[in-house]
């Protein structure tokens, strides 16, 4: 039942990430394009994302707890940092280059074209370097997640592991 | 500047579909909808990578969702080259790894949650990636 809801979820992602145009590059990269080719759809999707979510959390996470977890699972790292802004700016200029960001891409792999499974594959790869910097080099060099958390070997934005979890905070 | 192939209807369902989709991810699993933070622990996470597998077999399944209703599949055009492709997707897997999340994470659900740390990564990527756009397009002229 957990995951059929799971993957129900991922359904209704894929199914919006592909009528709001999220998974076509064009169309993304002449949102960014104001100079030339302007296409302003993309703040109606970020917009529409933004008022559902803020509102929905504002309900959800007004209750004691999900239905099928013991406890809301949210981002405790609270600093704003250089790896923040560092990553972000360079996650930019990736997205800007391809016109791929990870949430486009996932649910594009579906159509089996082979330019998002050729970004997908280098997405990947990034990841994989990020983690392979994280074992073999210091901790000034590690990705948030995996310097504060050790050992953490969790993707961004993922729960702490249990015995290091802060207790449940769902007031 | 002109603008072209405008479509707020869509892209407002769309992005209503999307949040409706994070909303209910918290509702039932009490977990940010983020794309990166899922695909990463998905193929390394040690525990629980089941339901990340389940949504990420959601999300791919998408697209033949549009095609089922709409009797054509949705439009993707790629104007980047093969090579900024693999570049791009390398940078875009490092950079979120770093800036722990992307678009979906930080973009949408970060900022529903009014964090100010999501907020300074949208800012910065939403920047670079303009910048980038510009540089490729008009500096470049790819």
């Amino acid at each position: 039942m957990r995951l059929l809801l799971t993957y129900l979820i991922g359904l209704i992602f894929g199914l919006g990430i592909s009528i709001s145009g999220m998974a076509n590059p064009e169309k993304v990269l002449n949102f960014f394009d104001i100079a030339g080719t302007w296409d302003p759809s993309l703040a109606f999707v970020m917009g529409g994302a933004l008022v559902v979510t803020f509102f929905g959390y504002r309900w959800v996470l007004g209750r004691p707890g999900p239905s099928f977890d013991q406890m809301f699972h949210l981002p405790q790292n609270r600093s704003i940092d250089l790896k923040l802004l560092g990553g972000s700016a360079v996650f930019g200029v990736g997205w800007g280059m391809s016109g791929f960001c990870p949430g486009g891409a996932l649910p594009a792999i579906g159509t089996g074209r082979s330019e998002v499974l050729i970004f997908a594959a280098a997405l990947i790869g990034g990841m994989a370097l990020a983690r392979f910097i994280n074992t073999h080099m210091s901790v000034r060099f590690q990705t948030p997640n995996y310097a504060e958390h050790k050992p953490a070997p969790h993707g961004p934005l993922t729960h702490l592991p249990r015995d290091v979890a802060p207790e449940a905070d769902n007031t | 500047m002109e603008i072209v192939n405008f479509t707020p209807l869509a892209s407002l369902l769309g992005g209503s579909l999307i949040g409706l989709a994070a909303v209910l991810l918290m509702l039932v699993l009490g977990r940010i909808m983020g794309a990166t933070g899922i695909l990463a622990a998905a193929i390394w996470g040690e525990d629980d990578r089941s339901w990340r597998w389940a949504i990420l077999a959601g999300m791919i399944s998408g697209p033949a969702l549009f095609l089922m209703l709409t009797g054509g599949w949705p439009e993707i055009t790629v104007p980047s080259s093969t090579p900024m492709l693999v570049i791009g997707g390398l940078l875009v897997g490092l950079g979120v790894s770093y800036g722990s999340g992307c678009t979906s994470g930080h973009g949408v659900c970060g900022l529903a949650r009014l964090s100010p740390r999501s907020l300074a990564a949208t800012l910065t990527f939403m920047l670079t990636t303009g910048l980038t756009v510009y540089v490729t397009r008009h500096v470049m002229g790819v």
